[in-house]
């Protein structure tokens, strides 16, 4: 049974408004918004002829073409050069491709013993249902170890180039880093960047037992922590994640990264015993260190991928 | 197994973690941390290479609970261990050398950054040198380009910017050359450790298959690690890298980055190749033409230039020309001469841009030629160890340089169609070196005008006045007069480190 209501009460019902919307009587979002039209870039002429004008002072005063001889005929042989280098390099790496064993192909020299062995006892020996983690974290773990060291000497050198110092010029002009509170952004984010950072979290946790792993899983916390300083800008963002943060989080990773390490290389290269359990496969305990590894990679994964972030966009954080 | 076995895995774990340490510390401490981390990696090293001269052979070191080609593993012998010695020496007192540069240059709240990246670079030479496996080996190459781009980008003014940006583009394209070649080297072995390597190419190589995508993998490779070490037609990204740069970054880039780069490819060359495929096929030889003519151009440029610091740079082209031709005689006295003339250079490189800084101190951080005249005099410590550094490089007898060029000579003999064009280059380059060197020497020793002197507010150094270059130019000089008077025994070490190595 329905029932009847006023009109005006009527008007007031989620429905009235979605149906109104719907054929285009009432847009609700006018005045709700900031919507401003967006004014067309224009360049007078004269801008145009000066800007002109200083890109050719530029060149002929960096490049001196009018004098040094040099500089001009090698501007002119650059580019047959680099064409004909180029057509030279993909013409003998197609050439080598041609002889080298087919793609797939059961006989290749890659399907070798060493293959052979992690797939038939990897899960076995390194308690890691993912094979690849198995690999990356375990038989070769000392390579990982340089890698994720890699990872934080690109971060120091982004700091290095782009953090700025003088605190007092930042603060003047942090207004214009700030992003404007953009009402959809803001919602958006709220909704899915706890979704984002659950999802990382457990594809780092579930790193042994499925695909996933550190790497992977620090790339998807980055991008949440991008996409939250992105809504809600940096006042808020640095509540739980300042510079402090990320040194004291990637000293502890990093730290710990080595310390586990150690110990499993020190006890492997003198043939002791590793006290460390492999627990049973399958359950999230277990795999012995790769669990913990995981973690450690993953933030320092997921910090290195924020700091460059803040480092091109504001310089300091 | 013996308690030293672990030595070479303890230098890299603790150099590699006091990178990221130091950048979280502050002030004195990260200094601290740096001269005590080096000093012990020249301990631990020393022990090491004690440890193989008593035993007599190499040994391999399993990093984890798998044996090699399924884990990593890191090999030491003689050679291994020497260059690593060798390297902490140089590295300890060219960081030294530089503190009051660094300290003025370097932002003060970036030193601590500094020292991350002087740890880490530290570590990635020793793990280059152990390395036992191709892949290993480039994960190291990556933090060393990286940690060396840093080096010179610390001082930030736009020069080292550009500097850096070129250093960059040119050292990332040879990382990425040296990958493909790997990925090539691993599609048609199978195999990443270098002894297995070995094994499967001296195969491919005896039943002839997959030639062409082999010498493709050679061709990567070795030309993707020239890039990095600056060979000839890739060297102009050098003189900007090394002659803008603050002064330990100068001395650590020219002795230690390149010889890191250098030294895996000997390895290359004599543990994933082997020696007799490599000097078989075409390349040694390309090798050969153009470390000689890199020889040649890289003394001609430093000829030309005004710039001290930038004609050292120069200088260093020239330098690693030797090398390059030492290595494309394809001869193993080749590449001993090759060996010791990275030893050389390490140490003799590091200290003339030492000594040209402390002669440019005196003479208002000018450094053309025309405000150095006399500056011998004011700093007579730094022109006493240029002249060394110079007659070194000139290969004067009982200097270091003289012996190498020696070994190069004799080398040289031994092939038949390259020995003309050997001793031809030895003698040009040699002359060159001369004319530039010594056009050095005479200006810093010409006195200057009494007048010319108090209008330019020159000063004078003393010996106590700056202690930590004093100390670090007296010990470089030492090491200098030892390879230059006591070669007979280092020859021998590194031609059983050799034999070792295949």
């Amino acid at each position: 049974m329905s029932r009847r209501i006023p009109e005006s009460e009527y008007k007031k019902t989620v429905s009235y408004k979605l149906k109104s919307w719907y054929d285009g009587t009432k847009d609700y979002f006018v005045g709700e918004l900031e919507m401003k039209p967006q004014k067309e870039k224009t360049i007078s002429d004269e801008a145009f002829k000066k800007s002109e004008k200083d890109a050719h002072e530029i060149r002929v005063r960096a490049l001196d073409v009018t004098h040094n001889k040099g500089v001009a005929r090698f501007s002119r042989t650059y580019k047959v050069f680099s064409i004909v280098f180029c057509v030279f390099l993909v013409g003998m790496l197609l050439y080598g491709v041609a002889a080298l064993p087919p793609f797939g192909n059961a006989d290749n020299p890659v399907n070798n013993e060493v293959a052979q062995r992690y797939i038939e006892q990897g899960l076995q020996e390194t308690g890691a249902v993912n094979i690849v983690t198995g690999m990356i974290l375990d038989y070769r773990a000392f390579d990982t170890l340089g890698e994720s060291h890699v990872l934080f000497i690109a971060t120091c050198a982004v700091l290095i180039l782009l953090r700025k110092d003088n605190k007092k010029k930042a603060n003047i002009s942090d207004r214009i880093y700030e992003p404007k509170n953009d009402a959809i952004l803001q919602v958006v984010a709220k909704v899915l960047v706890p979704p984002i950072f659950i999802f990382g979290i457990y594809v780092i946790l579930c790193g042994h037992l499925g695909p996933g792993g550190g790497f992977s899983g620090g790339a998807i916390i980055g991008a949440g922590l991008i996409l939250y300083i992105n809504a809600f800008g940096f006042a808020k963002t640095e509540r739980f994640f300042t510079s402090k943060t990320y040194k004291i989080m990637s000293i502890a990773a990093l730290g710990t990264y080595a310390l586990c390490k150690s110990y499993s290389f020190y006890t492997g290269a003198n043939h002791i015993e590793s006290i460390i359990p492999k627990g049973t496969p399958g359950n999230i305990i277990s795999s012995g260190l790769i669990l913990i590894l995981n973690i450690c990679v993953g933030i320092v994964v997921a910090g290195t991928m924020y700091t460059f972030y803040v480092m091109f966009r504001k310089g300091d954080y | 197994m013996d308690f030293i076995q672990n030595f070479p895995f303890f230098c890299i774990i603790i150099s590699l973690f006091t990178g990221p340490l130091s950048s979280v510390l502050k002030g004195k401490k990260v200094k601290y941390i740096n001269t005590v981390m080096i000093f012990m990696m020249c301990v631990l090293n020393a022990f090491v290479f004690a440890y193989c001269i008593k035993t007599g052979e190499s040994f391999v070191y399993r990093m984890g609970h798998f044996p090699a080609p399924w884990g990593n593993e890191i090999r030491a012998s003689i050679l291994e261990g020497g260059m690593a010695l060798f390297f902490s020496v140089i590295m300890f007192f060219s960081v030294i050398a530089g503190r009051i540069e660094t300290a003025a240059e370097v932002e003060e709240s970036k030193q601590n950054l500094y020292y991350a990246m002087i740890n880490l670079l530290m570590c990635s030479l020793i793990a280059l040198v152990y390395t036992n496996d191709l892949f290993t080996a480039y994960v190291f190459v990556e933090i060393n380009t990286i940690s060396a781009c840093g080096l010179i980008m610390i001082r930030q003014r736009g020069r080292n910017a550009y500097a850096a940006t070129r250093y960059m583009v040119m050292s990332l394209l040879g990382s990425g050359l040296l990958l493909l070649g790997l990925c090539w080297l691993y599609g048609i072995t199978g195999q990443l450790l270098m002894s297995n390597i070995k094994e499967a190419v001296t195969n491919l190589v005896a039943t002839g298959a997959y030639n062409t995508p082999l010498l493709i993998s050679i061709c990567l490779m070795v030309v993707g690690l020239c890039i990095k070490c600056a060979l000839f037609p890739f060297h102009t990204w050098l003189p900007d890298a090394y002659g803008y740069s603050t002064l330990s970054s100068a001395a650590i880039l020219s002795s230690l980055v390149s010889k890191g780069y250098l030294f895996i490819l000997i390895k290359i060359i004599y543990r994933v190749f082997g020696f007799d495929v490599i000097v078989n096929d075409k390349m040694i030889n390309v090798l050969f033409m153009f470390g000689i003519v890199g020889m040649i151009i890289g003394s001609l440029d430093a000829i030309r230039e005004n710039d001290i610091r930038r004609m050292i740079a120069y200088s260093s082209i020239a330098q690693i020309g030797y090398i390059f031709m030492g290595i494309g005689l394809g001869t193993t006295n080749g590449m001993i001469a090759s060996i010791y003339h990275i030893l050389v250079h390490a140490a003799t490189k590091s200290l003339l841009f030492i000594a040209a800084s402390g002669l440019t101190d005196t003479s208002c951080g000018k450094r053309d030629f025309l405000s150095l005249t006399g500056s011998g005099y004011r700093n007579k410590l730094a022109g006493f160890t240029f002249t060394v550094g110079s007659m070194s490089m000139i290969g004067f007898p009982a200097f270091a340089g003289f012996i190498s060029k020696l070994l190069f000579a004799q080398a040289g003999v031994e092939s038949a169609h390259k020995m003309l064009l050997t001793f031809l280059a030895l003698a040009i380059s040699t002359i060159l070196n001369a004319v530039y060197f010594m056009k050095t020497v005479i200006r810093i020793y010409t006195p200057a005008k009494r007048l010319h002197v108090d209008e330019t507010g020159y000063t004078h150094l003393t010996v106590s006045s700056q202690p930590s270059k004093s100390i670090a130019m007296a010990v470089l000089i030492v090491i200098n007069f030892v390879l230059g008077l006591a070669s007979d025994p280092i020859v021998n070490l590194i031609q059983k480190g050799l034999e070792m190595f295949a």
